[in-house]
């Protein structure tokens, strides 16, 4: 089983989201991570560049597959996790400490259409189906 | 769900997330991929292969028979336990199946086909032999595989075997195999290192898995196998040639024997038209310069047209870049572009293998 924490929000395309004030920090989740494998590029945002809610914004290249991260809320991206360029793997490792951007959210009642760790855990048990 | 190997508990237990390979449930990695890759590059590592098919042929026969549906000729095989790489074409001339042919005595040679042409090999073969009366097709029941590739493969395989095998494995030349019995181990593999392909029956596969565990053998997933074996510039048949290419623009044009001329193997006429006629395309290797991963059936544009295709690509952990197999038009050299996810990149023309004895060749 996936590791999902539980004070942490998620959307169903396997993003999670941790809120502190008007910034929300977002990543891969565990089970995004270990459907992937092994990740060897991962193309961030550039600071400064907006989003909406939806939105692909980054791409995430494991040894299968390259996918798109998309924006679990809209707003601006304020900050880089510039770190991953040279370590990718840490999204494999530590998936919840290797964020990618974060964002100065526009609009913070997005919130509550994302899913809870309960919510989330349920999509990713069908999507291992 | 698809057939299981007789390792398949061993997988599961492992921790293995299993994927389909041509019908049968097999570990696509155990852990990281990259690891595993690492691993048999730097130490040894072990791949179940069971799922591949052991074909012997027997008889007086044989021989005859094999020079006719095998482009390379098994005329070369004289000696017990030489292997020979071939292709097994139709009368077009294009590639049913790629194998290793084993010369065990004169009136038995073992074939090792792959497991996702298993059963038109079979039905292809037992067609052809029809005017073969003194040779029998037969395939060895309840039978496994494992293969251990790596610079310690030699002396980790040897570690779980008593003699006078011991002794039979250190003494095994490269390209040759021998046999006890129903063991049978040959110095062969599909990664570009040293290494053995063990058959031997599915009773005792189990123990020695174990064994090779023991000896700090780690087991190595189909992920791993396709990065290590397209760094070793092996190809893939069903991705880098099918039934719609030949041997001569498939970068096995070194596998076809011409000579003797009077040899009328299956698809000699045809291979000789396109010989004479010249090929539009070759197989050729590819570095991704930038960032990003080449990947199966990508376009490859050269001078702004159409200039072929990716047949195999992936992320070379040896590099550090992304590697691919492309089959391109014949004149290019240098570089070519690559449409990746909407975007043209320059990616470097280079001749195979990529890697050798663990190190970068580029």
């Amino acid at each position: 089983m996936s590791n999902v924490p539980a004070e942490l929000k998620y959307t169903k395309s396997h993003e999670w989201v941790s809120v502190e004030g008007d910034t929300a920090t977002v990543g891969i989740t565990d089970h995004a991570q270990d459907l992937l494998g092994d990740m060897v590029f991962i193309e961030l945002p550039d600071v400064g560049a907006s989003f909406e809610k939806g939105g692909d914004c980054a791409v995430v290249e494991s040894v299968k597959a390259a996918s798109d991260v998309y924006s679990p809320l809209s707003g601006e991206v304020v900050e880089v996790n510039e770190a991953l360029a040279d370590n990718p793997e840490a999204v494999n490792n530590e998936p919840y400490a290797s964020w990618l951007f974060k964002l100065k959210m526009s609009d913070a009642s997005q919130l509550d259409d994302m899913l809870d760790a309960e919510t989330y855990s349920g999509v990713a048990a069908d999507d291992s189906h | 769900m698809g057939k299981q190997t007789p390792l398949y508990d061993k997988h599961v237990v492992m921790g293995a997330k299993m994927v389909d390979f041509g019908g049968w449930d097999m570990p696509l990695r155990y852990g990281s991929q990259i690891e595993e890759h690492h691993q048999v590059r730097n130490d040894a590592g072990m791949f179940d292969v069971s799922h591949m098919s052991v074909v012997d042929f027997t008889g007086p026969d044989t021989r005859q028979f094999l020079r006719k549906v095998f482009a390379n000729n098994v005329d070369r095989l004289t000696t017990p336990g030489k292997a020979l790489y071939t292709c097994m074409l139709k009368p077009d001339g294009t590639i049913l199946d790629d194998l290793i042919v084993y010369y065990m005595d004169e009136n038995w040679f073992r074939v090792v086909f792959n497991a996702s042409t298993h059963d038109k090999d079979l039905a292809w073969v037992k067609e052809q032999a029809k005017s073969f009366s003194a040779m029998e097709i037969i395939e060895p029941p309840n039978m496994a595989m494992i293969a251990v590739q790596g610079p310690n493969a030699r002396a980790k395989v040897g570690a779980v075997f008593d003699e006078p095998v011991r002794s039979a494995i250190a003494a095994l030349a490269p390209f040759t195999a021998a046999h006890f019995g129903d063991l049978f181990i040959s110095r062969t593999g599909y990664t570009g290192e040293d290494g053995f392909e063990i058959i031997l029956p599915a009773a005792q596969v189990n123990d020695v898995w174990r064994s090779l565990y023991g000896e700090g053998v780690k087991p190595i997933g189909l992920g791993a196998r396709d990065s290590l074996r397209l760094e070793a510039g092996m190809n893939l048949y069903g991705s880098d040639m099918d039934e719609t290419t030949s041997p001569l623009e498939s970068g096995l044009g070194w596998t076809v024997a011409w000579e003797p001329e009077g040899r009328d193997f299956i698809g000699r006429a045809a291979l000789e038209k396109i010989r004479s006629e010249g090929t539009t395309h070759k197989l050729v290797g590819l570095i991704l310069e930038g960032k990003g991963v080449l990947r199966n059936h990508q376009k490859v544009i050269v001078k702004g047209q159409d200039g072929g295709e990716v047949t195999s690509g992936g992320f070379s952990p040896t590099l550090g870049k992304s590697i691919a197999f492309a089959r391109i038009s014949k004149e290019v050299s240098g570089t070519c572009k690559v449409e990746m996810r909407g975007q043209q990149m320059v990616a470097t023309v280079v001749k195979l293998p990529f890697v050798r004895n663990g190190k970068s060749v580029q």
